[in-house]
């Protein structure tokens, strides 16, 4: 189908196309005022100019201003020695660590609470969706419930309830809930067993201590609360996506295929599924994107994400500029990742039109 | 909530240091805060004997004088200060940024901090040390025996490093929940999330005055850091400096000399002694050379008090907190207070 890269190939309409293709041709490397893309490249030039220069005169003018109230700037800090301890975490880390170690800690529990929530999130708001245009009233009715309680308030009020919750009904660490055979739950967290190599599989079962349950996997009532807080939330979302794919399919569409014989099962996976997909994915990809930034609300209940480690790298260091840019370019790099992603996947389920 | 707070002064900061005309900086704290007829001061949100505000809203506590002392000083009338609560990731920021005239806010004195923020530290208001607080019911007395605990501690403090080092130290393995705000943590701690809390001993027993029972808590007798909490300005305007060091030297020599709220007009009018007739101004105007009247340090005695009076008012033995003088007692009574005479 692409037979001609550049302007005008593709969607264009004919007519469009043929403009483009004379301005290549007749112009081919030739400035000019008088052509439509003559004009455009210059704005485009003159605006990334103004930009450059506002970039560089602010740049120079906070260099200038940080030096004269005697402010230490730079990034030079991230090799120092962090000397402050991170809780929990995927990375391996101590306090010997360097700064930059703490926020690779950080960032690992903002993707190890934003990953784990997206897969929560997503399968939770089908669900949910589905069960909005459920003919049982009750179905029906929970899920309208779910979503427009988790929808209409605010997040971090929903953190705090559920960390309430994991804080202060649960039993102390000393004599947890036993859930399961060595899966405790208690103040302290949740406890589970974790399978080990010594030699042969094995399970590493934890212990009541002293001081509460040790050992195993652990996942902390901060970790708990905020993944169960965000994917919630999220989820009342992903509901309303699912529901308006589902429903922006023509009807006519799923009495066709009941028409053609088609089982009930194959009508949704064949015919309505790929159809509402199309609509899904793209305010699908919003969500993950919302899921990631909210999990930077984690500093208000104790979970060490990039942010909260980024506040504690700001006061023993007192550099905020280069903190602040940090975590700025942090999301957006993970921000953009998922996008990517997405766009892929959305390229995938779109549907093709001949 | 801190949060967006923090987000706010760190953003005040870089709009700041990208767009503040340069010639503003250095020397003119004195003149913006007479034009403002107001001492803008940076305080704890809460921190009970520090600076908290009681039941009428009113701001109470030993930083909270340091502050009344230098509206006093400067604009005659204690009263003129707007205190602006600050957690511990927004106090430099509010400062550097110029949001706030004076930080005062148990701030600790490093090298750190007073090196390499663009802020001085003017004074030592209060000799603390870092300590442990655990549920008696845990039966432990000692911290070296808290191996395996789980601490709570308030991000962004010199806490948060001093634990580090005191577990590392002792071989012992520990875990951290961090807060950014000191409500967080005492709710996490009193709730049971941790198994023991970690700040400066004056806000231990600051904090434990907010519990229903206050018994069933016990602070550990170790000290594992040196901890002097002190006011600091920003760099570069000595003359405000100089007003916000002499403020809290002029309390201390208030109460070596003897002067206190009560006998201050009394005194002034009276006493011979030299010393305390350079102090109140009755003869030698020293408040000329910090670019005030001679009446300066009258006014702090008479309307804040001297350093003992706020001590025993705020954090003394007839306070919830109960602390005992100790090191912040005069040199000449066993404690470290030494001010520089004021002569």
């Amino acid at each position: 189908m692409r037979r001609r890269p550049g302007p005008g190939s593709g969607s264009a309409s004919p007519a469009g196309r043929a403009g483009a293709e004379r301005s290549r041709t007749v112009k081919p490397a030739r400035f000019s005022w008088s052509t439509r893309s003559g004009r455009a490249l210059a704005f485009q030039a003159g605006f990334l100019l103004v930009l450059t220069v506002a970039g560089w005169a602010l740049w120079r003018n906070t260099a200038h201003n940080l030096a004269v109230r005697q402010i230490r700037s730079g990034f030079a800090f991230l090799d120092q020695r962090a000397g402050f301890d991170i809780g929990e975490g995927p990375v391996p880390y101590t306090p010997d660590a360097s700064y930059l170690r703490a926020f690779a800690a950080g960032l690992g529990n903002t993707l190890r609470v934003s990953l784990l929530g997206i897969l929560l999130a997503t399968p939770l708001g089908a669900l949910v969706g589905l069960g909005r245009l459920s003919r049982n009233v009750l179905v029906r009715s929970l899920s309208t419930g779910w979503v427009e309680v988790l929808r209409n308030v605010p997040l971090v009020i929903q953190l705090f309830a559920w960390y309430l919750v994991f804080t202060q009904l649960l039993p102390d660490p000393t004599g947890p809930l036993v859930l399961a055979p060595h899966v405790y739950l208690s103040k302290g967290g949740l406890q589970l067993p974790m399978p080990v190599w010594t030699g042969g599989p094995a399970l590493e079962r934890p212990e009541i201590t002293a001081f509460g349950v040790s050992g195993g996997i652990s996942l902390t009532p901060e970790f708990l609360a905020l993944l169960v807080g965000l994917a919630t939330t999220t989820s009342a979302s992903i509901a309303e996506i699912v529901r308006s794919g589902v429903l922006a399919v023509a009807k006519g569409q799923t009495e066709a295929a009941l028409a053609l014989g088609l089982p009930h099962r194959l009508v949704i996976r064949r015919v309505v599924l790929p159809q509402a997909l199309r609509v899904i994915v793209p305010p699908l990809t919003s969500q993950f994107l919302n899921l990631t930034k909210n999990s930077s609300l984690a500093v208000a209940i104790g979970f060490p994400d990039v942010v909260s480690i980024a506040n504690t790298a700001i006061n023993q260091n007192g550099q905020a500029l280069e903190c602040i840019l940090l975590i700025m370019s942090v999301y957006l790099s993970i921000n953009l990742a998922t996008a990517a992603l997405m766009a892929w996947y959305n390229r995938r389920v779109a549907l093709v039109e001949r | 909530m801190a949060h967006p707070g923090m987000r706010t002064a760190a953003l005040a900061l870089l709009v700041a240091a990208s767009i503040a005309p340069l010639p503003a900086l250095a020397g003119k704290t004195l003149d913006g805060v007479r034009q403002r007829g107001e001492v803008v001061c940076g305080v704890n949100t809460s921190a009970p004997g520090f600076s908290a505000a009681d039941s009428q809203g009113r701001w109470q506590g030993l930083d909270v004088d340091v502050c009344r002392g230098v509206a006093a000083a400067v604009l005659k009338d204690a009263t003129k200060v707007r205190f602006v609560p600050l957690n511990s990731q927004q106090r430099f920021a509010a400062l550097q940024a110029g949001e706030i005239d004076v930080l005062s806010r148990n701030t600790t004195w490093t090298m750190t901090r007073d090196a390499s923020l663009g802020i001085v530290f003017t004074g030592i208001d209060y000799y603390d040390g870092q300590g442990f607080m655990v549920p008696k019911k845990l039966k432990i007395d000692s911290a070296k025996k808290l191996g395996g605990a789980t601490v709570c501690v308030q991000a962004g403090t010199t806490s948060e490093k001093n634990v580090a080092d005191f577990f590392q130290a002792n071989g012992l393995k520990y875990k951290t929940v961090v807060f950014d705000t000191a409500e967080a943590i005492t709710s996490a701690f009193f709730s049971g999330r941790c198994q023991a809390y970690t700040t400066d001993m004056s806000d231990l027993a600051g904090a434990r005055t907010k519990v229903a029972n206050p018994n069933d808590y016990l602070i550990l007798p170790e000290v594992i850091s040196k901890e002097p909490l002190g006011p600091s300005v920003r760099r570069g305007d000595d003359e405000w400096f100089q007003i916000v060091r002499w403020t809290l030297y002029g309390m201390l020599e208030a109460e070596e000399a003897g002067v206190t709220q009560a006998n201050v007009d009394k005194v002034k009018a009276e006493s011979k002694d030299p010393i305390v007739q350079r102090l109140l101004g009755v003869t030698e105007d020293m408040g000329g050379l910090l670019g005030l009247d001679k009446e300066w340090l009258y006014r702090i005695v008479k309307q804040v008090g001297n350093y003992g009076e706020s001590f025993e008012r705020n954090l003394g033995p007839k306070t919830p907190l109960g602390l005992p003088r100790g090191a912040n007692n005069l040199w000449n009574k066993g404690g470290l207070m030494y001010a520089p005479p004021v002569r």
